[in-house]
C-alpha cells in the first residue's frame, strides 16, 4: 500500500520535485532528501519549534506536516533568510547581542522571528515573548533572544525608512 | 517518529470527501490542520490507512459575521485572532484562541478540528457550549445540525458519524460581557482547568449567564445550574460562590500529570471565579 506520490515544493526559491511516501514528514524531506539542514529536529512532538519553517506565509513546525501536504507550496528555511556574507538583520542581531549559546534552537527561532517582524514590525517586548512562545531555548533564558529580536526590528525599521525611495521603486517595477 | 504507511487523498470538493469516506469506512479519517491527528499518527496511537486532507475542499474557510455568526471548519485559530469583525462581534473567540497552543500551532489548528476531535483538552468545545453553538455535519444522507451541548459523548466520542464531516459552527452573536479563563502549566499545554463565560446585565442585575468548562470531565461541561445561580443576582460574592459550587458539582475531573482531583477542583474554582468576575466587569 501507500504508493509514492509526486511532490513539488519551492524551497528558498528553488523548485524541487521528487517521489515520496505520504508518511514522509517535511522535516525529513528538508534535511535528508534536500540536504537543507538548518531546520533542526528537536522534540519531534510539535513543542520545541526547532524545525520551524515558513510555508505560504505561516510559521509551521515541519515535524508536524507531511511533505505531501506541503506540495504546491512555497517554503522558506533559515537558509533562505541570509548568507554568511550578507546576514539577515536578525542573524546579525543574534550575533551582536549574544542571542544564542548552543545554537540548536536558533534557526527555528530566527525563522519564527522573521515572520513575527513581518506581521508586526514594531513589537513590544511582550509581543516578542508571546510571538516566540512556540520556540524553546534551553540555554539563554530568552533574555538575549528577545533583545536580539527587538534590536533587529529597530535596524529593519531604520533601513526601511532610509531606503523608502528604493522600496517605492521596487514596488513600481513589481507593478509593471 | 515515522507514522505507519497510509494513502493520502486531497479531494477538492465535499462530494469527493464523502465518496472516499463511504468507500473506506473506518479506514479513512479526514484531517484539517493535522496538529492533533499527525502527532497521534506519529506515536502510532492513531491508525489511518486513508488520510483525507481537507485543505483544498472549497467552502470551508469562511467567517460570516451578522446576527448569526458562522465559522467554516477550516478557519484557523490565527484567522480568528486576526478577524476584526469577528472580534468586534464575539470577542470571546479571540480571547480563547490566543490561549490555544503556540503561534505555529495556531496557524494550522482549525476550529473544525478542535471541535470535532472530541479531545476533552481542546478549548473550542467548551467555548461553543457556552455560546450554545450549532455544529453543521454533512454526510451521505445530507446535512444536519447538532447543538454543541449535545455533541460530546465521551473522550473522542461524539455525535458525528464515521461518514460525516463537520463543516461549520454557527451561533447567535453573543451579548454582554465575556471571559475565557485558562490555567495551564506552560505554553502549549492543555488546560488544568478552563472556563468560558458570557453574561448580560440590566442595571446592576445579571439577566443571563452561560458557563462552560474545559478539561474537567471526559467531555466539555455546560453547567446550566451555574448560570442559573447568577441570573437575577447582583453577582455579589454570595452569588459567585453559589455559581462556582453549582459548576463544580457538574464536573468529574480525573487525576493525571496535571494533578490530583482535589487540586483540579481547587483550580477549577479559582478559574471559574476569575472568569465570572471578568465577564461581569465587561457586561
Amino acid at each position: 500500500m501507500a504508493d509514492k506520490m509526486h511532490i513539488k515544493l519551492t524551497v528558498n526559491g528553488t523548485e524541487e520535485e521528487f517521489l515520496a511516501e505520504p508518511r514522509e514528514l517535511l522535516i525529513y524531506t528538508l534535511r535528508e532528501r534536500l540536504n537543507i539542514t538548518g531546520p533542526h529536529i528537536g522534540c519531534e512532538t510539535s513543542h520545541c519549534g526547532a524545525c520551524t519553517v515558513t510555508i505560504d506565509g505561516k510559521s509551521v513546525k515541519s515535524c508536524t506536516m507531511f511533505a505531501v501536504q506541503a506540495s504546491g507550496k512555497d517554503i522558506t528555511t533559515i537558509e533562505g533568510l541570509g548568507t554568511p556574507d550578507a546576514l539577515h538583520p536578525l542573524q546579525e542581531a543574534f550575533k551582536e547581542h549574544h542571542g544564542l549559546q548552543c545554537g540548536y534552537c536558533t534557526p527555528g527561532m530566527i525563522t519564527r522571528a522573521a515572520k513575527l517582524l513581518e506581521e508586526n514590525p514594531n513589537p513590544t517586548e511582550e509581543d516578542v515573548r508571546f510571538g516566540i512562545a512556540g520556540n524553546l531555548c534551553r540555554c539563554t533564558g530568552y533574555q538575549n533572544i528577545v533583545k536580539s529580536i527587538l534590536a533587529a526590528a529597530a535596524t529593519m525599521n531604520a533601513d526601511a525608512s532610509s531606503s523608502s525611495d528604493a522600496i517605492g521603486q521596487t514596488k513600481v517595477e513589481a507593478a509593471e | 517518529m515515522i507514522p505507519a504507511a497510509f494513502d493520502y487523498h486531497r479531494p477538492t470538493d465535499m462530494a469527493g470527501v464523502l465518496s472516499l469516506l463511504s468507500e473506506h469506512g473506518d479506514d479513512a479519517r479526514v484531517m484539517a490542520g493535522g496538529h492533533s491527528l499527525i502527532p497521534l499518527m506519529k506515536l502510532r496511537m492513531a491508525d489511518v490507512p486513508h488520510l483525507i486532507d481537507l485543505q483544498d475542499v472549497e467552502g470551508l474557510s469562511g467567517i460570516d459575521v451578522g446576527e448569526t455568526i458562522r465559522i467554516g471548519a477550516m478557519v484557523t485559530q490565527a484567522d480568528i485572532i486576526d478577524h476584526t469583525g469577528l472580534t468586534a462581534s464575539a470577542p470571546i473567540l479571540r480571547e480563547a484562541a490566543l490561549q490555544i497552543a503556540d503561534p505555529q500551532v495556531r496557524y494550522m489548528g482549525t476550529v473544525g478540528g478542535n471541535v470535532a476531535n472530541g479531545d476533552p483538552g481542546n478549548d473550542m468545545p467548551g467555548l461553543m457550549q457556552c455560546l450554545d453553538a450549532q455544529f453543521t455535519l454533512v454526510g451521505p444522507d445530507g446535512e444536519r445540525t447538532v447543538p454543541a451541548r449535545d455533541f460530546y459523548e465521551a473522550a473522542y466520542m461524539t455525535e458525528r458519524g464515521d461518514e460525516e464531516v463537520l463543516t461549520s459552527v454557527s451561533f447567535a452573536a453573543p451579548k454582554g460581557g465575556y471571559a475565557y479563563e485558562k490555567q495551564k502549566r506552560k505554553i502549549g499545554d492543555y488546560a488544568t482547568a478552563a472556563s468560558a463565560v458570557q453574561m448580560t446585565k440590566d442595571g446592576g442585575t445579571c439577566t443571563s449567564a452561560s458557563i462552560a468548562m474545559t478539561n474537567l470531565s471526559d467531555t466539555p461541561i455546560f453547567s446550566e445550574n451555574a448560570g442559573a445561580a447568577l441570573a437575577g443576582s447582583t453577582v455579589d460574592e454570595t452569588a459567585i460562590k453559589a455559581a462556582v459550587a453549582a459548576a463544580l458539582a457538574d464536573i468529574d475531573p480525573t487525576e493525571d500529570n496535571r494533578g490530583p482531583v482535589a487540586f483540579k477542583m481547587h483550580v477549577a474554582g479559582v478559574i471559574l471565579t476569575r472568569a465570572i468576575t471578568r465577564a461581569w466587569s465587561r457586561a
